[in-house]
């Protein structure tokens, strides 16, 4: 029996690298010993992209675009525990935005995003890139009065762009590059059921194949350079004389075991979301939600899910008009900007050290600050604009983009930085 | 491999003219896929006019019409309505209509045929939210206007934007003309666009 089983791994492996691949990625990928509590994130990220994807296509037998809101009535209603289905889809959103920010903040305390893992850092943020557009499209598809009118705000940002990019694209009638574009994803003159199916298409096919390449190039550079750790020691550069790093224990079974109590206790926090609070108290599913798309009724306070907040806030945070473009375009710019500027991290932060660990107390606390700031403007985004808000999104906009172009390249020349061990501290 | 009689410079004239060709292709073949985002042939047609009756619209008061999915209002302005639209002009980014937010028969003060009845799409220029008609005088509107609750624009009674607030230009009036007096179609040019 065993020399049948070994013989068929064999036959396989000599036409495919099975044995390689399991060595390479799993029982002698040699990770940092010192791991902590952060190094959990990317794990339970894996776990909400899996849960995703499979409440995902059990939606998607229940689902109907041409039908959003009944649709989704029908699976909380009818459909056999197709609530429960839902649910942890819905909650699913919102926990891999709460877990990709932390595992984001890991890599910022870190340095994980610092050479040689420049292209790691840039594969993330394409995840978190399409992570965005993902959570957008499928806040669309329930078509509830706020998918409606979120909807509407997000496509009408494309009226913003002051130029045209897409030449070919000729809405009748429409004035300007703006109203075209918004005429051409909406593929009508409003968002109806043309739009619906077509966000369905992107949120249920396109984006994810997107999503689960990038994640697989994620983890493949990773692999090639090796994880970061807490000390922000590189253990490549300390082997013993077969070629293992002396700080390394593999992945499998060390790292595998770890991680799974990680997983138990993460599963746990998650079902009481799901069973108890799976709206959130509208923070994960708002309430005008609820009712369905109505387009000559907004609500009364367009708001968008907390994940979105902080870069929403920098959008309404922009009131004046500079340089002859509008206040709306500049909102755009920041925005974007917002997004845009965290890719050029590996190249803004000049500081010599990796770890916060060993940077000096400057760099501590105007990460500290930082991360206060985003969770401000996070706030915020959910709030009405207006008096104080307004001009504390101002403010936390102005930190938020200080931070990248000052704080990152700059502190170190006014600190003293702790010494870097040869080896990591920690771990057994 | 030998490289031995290899023209080079043939070999990169022809690497570089079949790429041409193959991104033409790409790009030819790229257009049914974003041709196919654009509305379709019914979604045209459902974009049809639509006739409102305003005979019996009170002075003063608005109604509220449906097209293309957008809420236009007609509001029938009073005397005082109208003579108070000159005392804002200093408050106003565009009090002239000088953008390009309105057919040209709407292109003056008033921003209407007549101008006793405004005809304006309901949906704020900053983010498409629809803004509340204030007929009366409140703190933010000193001689009423529209009111936008989501991020607090103000526009005047024929749709002018005030200074300082984040909407870029004034609301939208749409394409429309009298098919009688007090028949106004919206969304047609057909019918009678001189005052």
């Amino acid at each position: 029996m065993m020399r049948m089983v070994n013989g068929l791994i064999d036959w396989v492996d000599a036409r495919l690298p099975v044995v390689n691949t399991y060595k390479k990625h799993m029982s002698e990928y040699y990770a940092p010993k010192n791991f902590n509590f952060w190094y959990y994130f990317g794990v339970l990220s894996m776990v909400v992209l899996i849960n995703q994807l499979l409440t995902g296509i059990w939606l998607t037998m229940f689902y109907s675009p041409s039908d959003g809101f009944g649709s989704v009535e029908y699976i909380m209603r009818d459909v056999q525990w197709g609530w429960l289905i839902r649910y942890m889809h819905a909650v699913g959103a919102s926990a891999f935005f709460a877990v990709v920010y932390l595992h984001m903040f890991r890599g910022l305390l870190y340095g994980s995003y610092k050479p040689p893992r420049e292209l790691v850092w840039i594969f993330g943020m394409l995840i978190y890139v399409a992570l965005m557009a993902e959570g957008f499209l499928g806040y669309v598809l329930p078509w509830g009065n706020m998918s409606y009118w979120g909807a509407q705000v997000i496509i009408s940002l494309a009226g913003a762009i002051p130029f045209d990019i897409l030449p070919f694209i000729d809405a009748k009638d429409a004035k300007e590059i703006g109203e075209a574009l918004t005429t051409w994803v909406r593929g009508d003159y409003l968002l109806s059921t043309a739009t619906v199916n077509k966000f369905f298409a992107l949120h249920v096919v396109a984006i994810p194949l997107v999503l689960v390449a990038l994640v697989f190039l994620h983890i493949l550079a990773l692999h090639e350079v090796g994880s970061n750790n807490p000390d922000g020691v590189e253990i490549k550069q300390n082997k013993d004389e077969n070629g293992i790093p002396r700080d390394g224990i593999p992945f499998h079974p060390y790292y595998t075991v770890k991680d799974l109590p990680g997983v138990i206790v993460f599963l746990m926090i998650f079902a009481v979301v799901i069973f108890f609070f799976p709206t959130g108290g509208g923070y994960l599913i708002e309430k005008p939600n609820f009712v369905a798309a109505n387009p000559l009724k907004t609500p009364d306070h367009i708001a968008p899910v907390w994940y979105y907040g902080p870069y929403y806030a920098m959008l309404r945070a922009t009131t004046i008009e500079w340089f002859g473009m509008s206040a709306k375009s500049w909102g755009l710019i920041a925005m974007g900007g917002g997004i845009v500027v965290l890719f050029l991290l590996p190249w803004l932060d000049r500081h010599p050290v990796k770890s916060i660990r060993y940077k000096g107390w400057l760099s501590k606390t105007l990460l500290l600050i930082f991360a206060l700031d985003f969770l401000m403007l996070g706030f915020l985004g959910t709030q009405p604009a207006s008096g104080l808000y307004k001009t504390l999104a101002q403010i936390g906009t102005v930190y938020y983009f200080l931070f990248f172009f000052l704080a990152l390249p700059l502190a170190h020349r006014f600190e003293k930085s702790k010494a870097v061990p040869e080896r990591v501290t920690g771990g057994h | 491999m030998s490289n031995d009689g290899v023209n080079t410079s043939r070999r990169t004239f022809l690497i570089g003219l079949t790429s041409a060709v193959g991104a033409a292709g790409a790009i030819g073949a790229a257009v049914p896929f974003v041709k196919s985002w654009q509305p379709s042939a019914k979604a045209e047609n459902a974009g049809a006019p639509v006739e409102v009756d305003v005979s019996k619209l009170d002075m003063g008061q608005r109604v509220v019409a449906e097209w293309r999915g957008q809420p236009i209002w007609v509001v029938r302005r009073t005397d005082d309505m109208i003579a108070n639209l000159d005392k804002l002009n200093g408050e106003l980014k565009d009090p002239q209509s000088e953008a390009d937010q309105q057919p040209p028969y709407a292109a003056n003060e008033w921003r209407s045929i007549k101008k006793e009845y405004l005809v304006l799409i309901g949906i704020c220029t900053h983010l498409g939210c629809s803004p509340l008609f204030e007929e009366e005088p409140t703190v933010e509107l000193q001689y009423g206007g529209f009111f936008c609750p989501c991020h607090g624009s103000k526009f005047d009674l024929a749709g002018r934007v005030y200074q300082g607030v984040p909407a870029p230009t004034n609301l939208v009036v749409p394409p429309h003309s009298y098919t009688s007096d007090a028949v106004i179609i919206i969304g047609s040019e057909e019918g009678e666009t001189e005052a």
